[in-house]
């Protein structure tokens, strides 16, 4: 569950960096890799887990489950605060330095 | 349980090795004085490239190090992993790290490689195609 949560964010952020931010403005392709870096990760997890507990690891219990999905949407919101302190520091529309300095004139 | 460590230690190695290639990079667009805008289209760098393997590992580490909390394999205490304990965790901590995290690192590493393969195959047709004027 982890995996897919992750894997959908991963795809739904990729489609929307195509879309929209051609010119890095709002530095979605970092939360792209981000999101693709951690699903790659849980792919490789979820293959040994699957090889560890063969048929059982496809059906987990109703907790388990309910867990994983706690978790993945947890993990998800996680990134997208990582994406906000990158934009936030990086500032590339310079939104952050023009609030902090306004001019005088 | 502390598979995350390997892909961690990649991601300190690539970081290192992503601004020595930077500060190269710069010393010699420098050096060729060849800094201002021509117009044309240009290669992407490659510490970009690898920023974007670095941006993989990082992110993929810290949202793994979050689940490694959540399911409490990593705690706030010395030694900090609960598998580093005890002799028997710790053994089964090390098989872990030299299968998965190993793994993890291939895998993230592999998918890099191939993004910088497409790229690099994108950017030489997209600069064939440029009008000869424009390449001068």
């Amino acid at each position: 569950m982890t995996l897919l949560i992750t894997v959908f964010a991963a795809a739904i952020c990729t489609a929307v960096w195509y879309k929209t931010d051609s010119r890095e403005e709002m530095k979605l392709g970092t939360l792209c890799l981000i999101y693709w870096g951690a699903s790659l990760m849980w792919l490789v997890d979820a293959v040994y887990g699957s090889l560890e507990l063969k048929a059982e690891y496809f059906t987990p219990s109703p907790a388990d489950m309910l867990n994983d999905t706690f978790l993945g949407l947890s993990a998800a919101a996680l990134g997208l605060v990582i994406w906000l302190a990158v934009l936030l520091i990086k500032d590339p529309k310079n939104v952050v330095k023009n609030a902090l300095f306004k001019r005088k004139n | 349980m502390a598979c995350i460590l390997v892909p961690m230690t990649e991601a300190i190695i690539t970081t290192i090795t992503a601004k020595v290639v930077e500060s190269k990079e710069e010393k010699t667009i420098q050096d060729l004085n060849c800094a201002e805008d021509t117009g044309s289209m240009e290669k992407m760098p490659f510490s970009r490239k690898l920023k974007w393997l670095n941006n993989m590992l990082w992110g993929g580490s810290g949202l793994l190090v979050f689940e490694h909390i959540w399911h409490g394999e990593i705690v706030p205490w010395f030694p900090f992993l609960t598998a580093a304990s005890n002799a028997a965790d710790t053994s089964a901590m090390l098989n872990e790290m030299a299968t998965v995290g190993v793994g993890m690192s291939i895998i993230v590493t592999a998918v890099w490689l191939a993004m910088v393969g497409i790229t690099s195959a994108m950017e030489k047709k997209a600069l064939k195609e440029q009008p000869p004027e424009e390449t001068a």
